[in-house]
């Protein structure tokens, strides 16, 4: 496979891990100083998203990390952007709840389940997984579907690496990975917002593409619970929610799998969710988004600024038939 | 002092800047960037839900009079419109500018679109003359029938702003349908309240109310 280098990166993104306050300092005085030009008084209103807020002091740190040609070199959101406005209705429905109750998730010890069309089915522990591959910082674009967007830095693993140690079988056409289902770490769950657990997937191909990643941390650190601890999966060209949280369970499927949110409302999530300003939800534009930060909103890109690497994988697809 | 005046020039007073305590609170939280991650998604959420309770507030004052017999309350009816009025254009303009930069194209292209936003552009649309008739010279101009028809719009821009809620959330219909249940009732008293009287009237003919 051809893996074309994002057009908008430069060697120069790859950043060692102590620059990122140094550069977050220089453009919150950046920032903050023009939207203070931009809006007067109003120059505060920011403050919040721009202020280099510490990192979990007791969260574990993840050394040696290998920097990745596929990272952005786009502004990063804060720490507490990306930590304290979450959506894991597993927590509850308001953005804040992850990062109030998440307390109740146990991420150790924790095992996943590998199941299905596979040579190598079995029974993993989250620290030999994160022991078989070594980690990479992978800094991403994740735009929601509800129209917002960050710049977040992974830590993880291509999910590719993970896929070919368990040898899949060529009736293996989808991955399906599955979020635990437990009302006493998860409270959220006791209500029906959504049939619970959570499911997603992905096409073969789509998993086995470099940029999909299971990312266990951001930041340098291990994966916050509110962010979905101790494994999740990162799709960066595919609106947030494909992005699987605390995940227990991985499956090799023959068919496609009913994700969750598809199963929820079809006619407003389906299965392949890339981002498409051209394709709206039903009910809202697609065609802008809100990056955490800024004032005015911007253009989204067709799959999120990845077309370039992956719009290929969709040649011959009506996209808005498959959206 | 009589019990209207003391109403006029204190307990009104008193009142309007209470109904300025949400604004207050957003300007507080800017001030201080403590508006959350997504400030213009607070903005904009706080701004529309006061629109809507204020919507309610004024709605409401009309049937609690009938049930208390309170009359002195009417003196708060403008004032709770003027005000939904208010939250609603912050709300709307908020809307205008940050997420439209001021483009009235891309408001035209959301409003033929999305029935959200058809149902909160016409809540919000319907406020304007509302607003700008509130005042007792117009209420002089117009005729107190006429002006009393006109401003049954608040009828249609209360259905109109609890569609625009509940067509908005992703999910959790639960407040949306409050609303729903509230603005149900205070519609279904004036129709209530019409149908007895239309029933009094055929006994006993007696001068029309509005």
């Amino acid at each position: 496979m051809l893996i074309k280098k994002p057009a908008d990166t430069r060697e120069s993104e790859v950043t060692p891990p102590s620059w990122y306050v140094r550069r977050r300092e220089f453009l919150q005085v950046a920032g903050s100083t023009a939207v203070a030009v931009a809006t007067g008084a109003a120059g505060p209103l920011f403050s919040g998203t721009s202020t280099v807020h510490a990192q979990n002091p007791a969260a574990q740190k993840l050394e040696n990390l290998r920097k990745s040609a596929l990272s952005t070199d786009e502004k990063l959101n804060s720490y507490r952007d990306v930590t304290t406005y979450n959506n894991f209705y597993e927590f509850g429905l308001d953005k804040g709840d992850p990062a109030r109750y998440a307390g109740s998730l146990k991420p150790r010890p924790w095992s996943v389940v590998v199941d299905g069309q596979c040579g190598k089915p079995g029974n993993y522990h989250i620290e030999d997984i994160m022991k078989w591959f070594p980690l990479e910082e992978r800094i991403y674009r994740m735009r929601c579907v509800e129209a917002w967007s960050m710049v977040i830095p992974w830590v993880g693993f291509p999910l590719a690496d993970f896929v070919k140690r368990f040898e899949p079988t060529s009736k293996a056409k989808f991955v399906r990975f599955t979020t635990l289902l437990d009302t006493k770490q998860m409270p959220g769950q006791t209500e029906p917002a959504l049939p619970w657990p959570y499911v997603e997937g992905l096409r073969m191909d789509e998993a086995m593409h470099p940029l999909t990643i299971m990312a266990v941390g951001l930041y340098g650190e291990v994966l916050p619970n509110q962010n979905g601890a101790p494994i999740r999966l990162v799709v960066p060209w595919k609106y947030g929610f494909k992005g699987i949280k605390s995940i227990v369970r991985v499956s090799f499927d023959e068919s496609q799998p009913m994700n969750t949110w598809q199963r929820m409302r079809a006619d407003e999530y389906g299965f392949f969710a890339n981002v498409n300003p051209a394709v709206d939800h039903p009910r809202w534009s697609q065609a802008s988004e809100r990056r955490i930060g800024e004032f005015f909103k911007r253009r989204t890109l067709p799959f999120n600024g990845y077309a370039d690497q992956v719009a290929s994988l969709y040649a011959g697809m009506d996209l808005r038939r498959y959206y | 002092m009589t019990s209207t005046t003391a109403v006029r020039r204190v307990v009104k007073p008193v009142v309007f800047l209470a109904s300025l305590g949400p604004f207050a609170w957003l300007v507080y939280g800017a001030f201080w960037g403590d508006l959350g991650v997504n400030p213009v998604e607070t903005i904009t959420n706080h701004t529309g839900i006061w629109t809507l309770r204020f919507i309610v507030i004024t709605l409401a004052i009309t049937p609690v009079r009938w049930l208390t017999g309170f009359n002195p309350i009417i003196h708060f009816r403008r004032m709770a419109g003027l005000f939904a009025f208010f939250y609603g254009s912050l709300h709307f303009l908020t809307y205008f500018v940050l997420d439209h930069s001021l483009m009235f194209a891309g408001v035209w292209d959301d409003v033929v679109k999305r029935p959200y936003i058809t149902a909160g552009f016409t809540a919000f649309v319907l406020m304007i003359p509302l607003a700008l008739t509130s005042s007792q010279g117009w209420i002089r101009r117009l005729g107190g029938r006429t002006w009393n028809l006109l401003h049954r719009l608040i009828y249609i821009t209360a259905i109109a702003a609890v569609l625009h809620y509940l067509w908005k959330v992703k999910l959790d219909t639960t407040n949306p349908m409050y609303y729903a249940a509230i603005v149900g009732v205070l519609l279904a008293a004036r129709v209530w309240r019409r149908a007895r009287q239309a029933s009094l009237a055929a006994r006993v003919p007696v001068r029309g109310e509005a």
